[in-house]
């Protein structure tokens, strides 16, 4: 898979894991090996469950005690698994460096980042200390980035943002020259602007310094950025691995095929073609109408606008996608219109009722016509009740039904979302991801409401359950006719999906229009630096992609 | 600038606590149907000697008046009676406990650094002691060292404090002989019989409180331990000593911390029953005393005392919370 001519500088043979008990079926990792080059950069993609983070784990001695590891990891010739503790201790950080997924979490709150990188160099060189050690941090922050420097050095993580703190990571990570890092999930936490600017230092590390990178990553649209070759995992098996350009031209399992498939497309910057027919009277007295509206915080004594003068509108059975970055006030909008934060300013209107002027009782009647799907299924279900009372709850709360009519109800909602009655009697631990949001959609469709909101409701599931949940949710909205205000991230599942698109930027509407003329062909330069950055499951065009990404940031 | 801020504003926000703590004291004390007039009328108790009992108690003013003698008395001083039985009670007067014949504040001056004693080196122990006993059960959760440190603890929560003292008594004060039963020697005449006295009611309260942190050290540490900035401090190399103590316990003494505070500082307010085990004349024995000889005045002043004391110890906390928690700060 790497050239024959480079000696690897980890060699994986005939690698397991498994967990407690005995035997082949607790197998989480199953004779996996893959040899990492200097210099190129190795995708391990999966979904959950696949043990790409265990295998990755595994090669830095990292695994809980109760794994059992056995077969061959070689670092430059020396064999790891087994090693004692101290050589393995060597490695992680003065051979090996990690990047792990959430910078906010992956570093300790009560120090500063300078202190935190200055310790992973002491643990490796003791002899450096003092003026020259911090120097030496200022040189790493400034080396992946940060300018800076000094500033941020002496930041708690809390005080920075996402995509520095992932900087520091990578600083941290290269601080005693590893000849390997090991990047778990880098982007999976940040926004595709941050993203993109952190594959591109990573890939600058592997061009300039010659770093071997082993990437771990669910996102396909990474992997074409970035990966030179890639293994498919699945359920701890290799499906799959070779050159990225020719696994993705011509994947050779199916369910690499499958994996392709599934996600979804942005299609070609500045095509066209496809024009959507709007799907009902979308003018027709919308169900939802922002014109100027404002939500304000507090945030240390000064006012905050988390949305800004906001207007737009949904009209009866229209899906509307609503897009941006973090903080670019996006939830802020689906919360103010279940009257969860006030409107500070401008008017804001649900079926036909002012949310500022309306009063308790009525707002609450609002409420009973919108459904509200969160992000993590895992949290927004109460893990105390069965599924079949989480479903009956906005019946209980707005209807009089009677038990019996209820039960019938949950039936029918479950049976709507394609899970088998018999799970009203369940638990949401007992149930996967996917399973979870089929359930949040079935309460959030209990009352049959003229608005739906889903705020994110595939980001937390992988690629093959997404696209079932946005199928389900497609063919619901078709079914039932509600407006939609769809909130995302994720450019190509809002294309998927979506009528019409807002773009949010820093809680302003920056641009809005029908989602296929917007996502292919934008007007306004943030919408077209979003796009860009917005990597695309296919190695040529996303290196195209790229190259307008760098243009449009120089231009910045 | 804005620690000089914090700490005036809790200061503000610690008088008027006292002043509502002292108003429902007042309330609760001074309008109870006993009568101190009464107790301090004597024998025989004719109509005419009660009226004057009262008015040198300033008890013939309406309530509000008495409250407001009461207020000034602790900033300006007082004076009960006229003339030459006239009594003065010098500012600041908690008031006065005529069956003493001693000002309240005076009565807490002197018995203070006993309970004092008492409570600074017992919640030291049980810190200590503690964090270390969690700290370790945590590291070797579900191994016997856990196990065995969390039977211990189990015992120290349910065991009474005047059992685990009297036990105490019987093995190291008669059985062995090794310390004395009771009483209390003051830090200035002999520091070593000081510290032979308190050597047993320190190990009474610490051995019920330690369980306690040692619980709460180990589920917090726990938790820590499988957070992700923990396996950070891994991946870097750092050795596990370093990963537990300077990452994992440094984030979970936080709220370690925080209980730390108010307990001392309740424990402070005084060691009731320890006080009265180890036979120690603290705030907690004169308080009990002055129950028992329903000395109201004494029982309004260490009930303020001891209000004074938590709230003292819950600024001391927030500013303390401030300084390991850098969050905090910015909030």
């Amino acid at each position: 898979m790497s050239p024959a001519d480079v000696t690897p500088v980890l060699s994986v043979r005939d690698l397991s894991v498994s967990f407690g008990g005995s035997g082949e079926a607790d197998r989480v990792v199953d004779s996996v090996g893959f040899d990492l080059a200097p210099g190129r950069v190795l995708a391990l993609v999966g979904e959950s469950g696949s043990g790409k983070s265990v295998t990755a784990m595994s090669v830095l001695g990292l695994l809980p005690e109760t794994a059992r590891v056995s077969g061959s990891v070689r670092l430059d010739g020396r064999e790891l698994v087994g090693a004692a503790s101290a050589e393995l201790r060597a490695v992680r950080g003065g051979r090996i460096g990690t990047v792990f997924q959430e910078p906010m979490s992956a570093f300790d709150p009560v120090y500063p980042i300078g202190r935190q990188i200055a310790e992973a160099i002491r643990v490796h060189r003791r002899g450096l200390r003092g003026a020259a050690l911090r120097a030496r941090v200022r040189e790493l922050l400034t080396s992946v980035g940060l300018p800076d420097a000094a500033r941020i050095a002496a930041s708690h993580p809390h005080e920075l943002s996402g995509g520095q703190l992932q900087r520091a990571m990578i600083a941290m990570a290269l601080s005693c020259d590893p000849v390997a890092i090991i990047a778990d999930e880098p982007t999976t936490a940040l926004d595709v602007t941050v993203q993109a600017g952190i594959l591109d230092l990573l890939r600058t590390l592997r061009d300039t310094r010659g770093t071997a990178i082993l990437l771990i990553t669910h996102d396909m649209g990474v992997v074409a950025d970035l990966a030179d070759d890639v293994i498919v995992m699945r359920q701890g098996v290799i499906v799959e691995s070779g050159a990225v350009a020719a696994v993705f031209d011509s994947p050779a399992s199916e369910y690499t095929r499958e994996l392709l498939a599934a996600v979804p497309s942005l299609g070609a910057l500045g095509d066209a073609t496809e024009v959507a027919t709007p799907r009902s009277g979308a003018d027709a007295s919308p169900v939802v109408v922002l014109d100027g509206a404002s939500v304000a915080f507090r945030r240390r004594g000064t006012a905050v606008r988390a949305v800004d003068g906001a207007s737009f509108a949904i009209g009866r059975g229209e899906v509307v996608g609503l897009v941006g970055e973090s903080g670019s006030g996006k939830s802020t909008i689906g919360r103010a219109l279940v009257g969860l934060v006030p409107v500070a300013s401008g008017h804001a209107s649900v079926a036909g009722v002012e949310l500022g002027a309306a009063g308790r009782r009525e707002r609450r009647r609002v409420r009973s016509r919108i459904g509200y799907v969160f992000q993590d299924p895992a949290s927004s279900l109460n893990p105390r009740n069965t599924i079949g009372t989480s479903i009956a709850e906005p019946l209980l709360l707005h209807t009089a039904q009677s038990a019996a009519e209820r039960t019938a109800r949950v039936r029918e909602l479950l049976a709507q979302v394609r899970l088998p009655a018999d799970f009203a009697r369940r638990y949401p631990h007992e149930l996967s991801g996917g399973q979870r949001q089929r359930v949040a959609i079935a309460r959030a469709l209990a009352l049959e409401p003229e608005l739906l909101i889903a705020d994110e409701p595939t980001s937390a599931l992988d690629v093959s359950v997404q696209a079932s949940v946005l199928e389900l949710l497609e063919e619901l909205q078709r079914r039932h006719g509600f407006a939609c205000l769809f909130i995302s991230h994720d450019l190509a599942v809002v294309r998927r999906l979506a009528d019409r698109v807002v773009v949010l930027h820093r809680g302003r509407v920056v641009e809005q229009g029908p989602a296929a003329a917007v996502l292919a062909a934008p007007a306004e330069a943030y919408t077209r630096r979003l796009l860009a950055a917005a990597p695309v499951a296919d190695p040529e065009a996303q290196a195209a992609r790229r190259e307008l990404w760098r243009e449009l940031e120089a231009v910045r | 600038m804005r620690i000089a801020r914090l700490v005036t504003s809790r200061l503000v926000g610690v008088v008027l606590v006292l002043l509502v703590v002292t108003a429902i004291t007042f309330v609760i004390f001074y309008l109870l149907p006993s009568n101190p007039a009464q107790l301090s009328c004597g024998k025989p108790c004719t109509p005419e000697n009660l009226a004057r009992a009262k008015q040198f108690l300033g008890l013939d003013l309406p309530w509000y008046g008495q409250f407001w003698e009461f207020l000034r008395g602790i900033v300006m001083g007082r004076t009960f009676g006229t003339g030459a039985d006239a009594i003065v009670c010098n500012a600041p007067c908690f008031g006065y406990s005529f069956q003493l014949n001693t000002p309240v504040t005076e009565l807490i001056l002197t018995r203070f650094p006993v309970t004092a004693s008492i409570a600074v080196g017992a919640a030291a122990l049980w810190f200590v002691s503690g964090v270390a006993g969690g700290t370790i059960a945590a590291v070797w959760r579900r191994k016997a060292p856990d196990r065995a440190i969390m039977t211990v603890a189990i015992a120290g929560v349910s065991s009474p404090a005047y059992l685990v003292g009297m036990l105490l008594i019987l093995l190291f004060g008669f059985t062995l002989g090794w310390l004395p039963t009771g009483g209390y020697e003051p830090f200035g005449d002999d520091p070593v019989q000081w510290f032979l006295h308190l050597l047993l009611p320190w190990t009474a309260l610490a051995f019920i409180s330690s369980a306690v942190y040692a619980r709460l050290t180990r589920s917090e540490l726990v938790e820590q331990l499988g957070l992700d900035y923990v396996r950070t401090a891994r991946a870097k190399g750092l050795g596990e000593g370093a990963v537990v103590m300077r990452h994992g316990l440094r984030n979970a003494l936080i709220p370690v911390v925080t209980l730390f505070g108010l307990d001392l500082g309740t424990l402070l307010g005084g060691a009731v029953i320890s006080e009265r085990v180890f036979s120690m004349q603290g705030l907690g024995a004169l308080l009990l005393d002055s129950i028992g000889r329903l000395d109201l005045q004494v029982i309004v002043g260490i009930t303020l005392f001891s209000a004074f004391l938590i709230a003292i110890a819950n600024v001391v906390v927030d500013i303390v919370y401030g300084l390991i928690d850098p969050r905090v700060r910015a909030a």
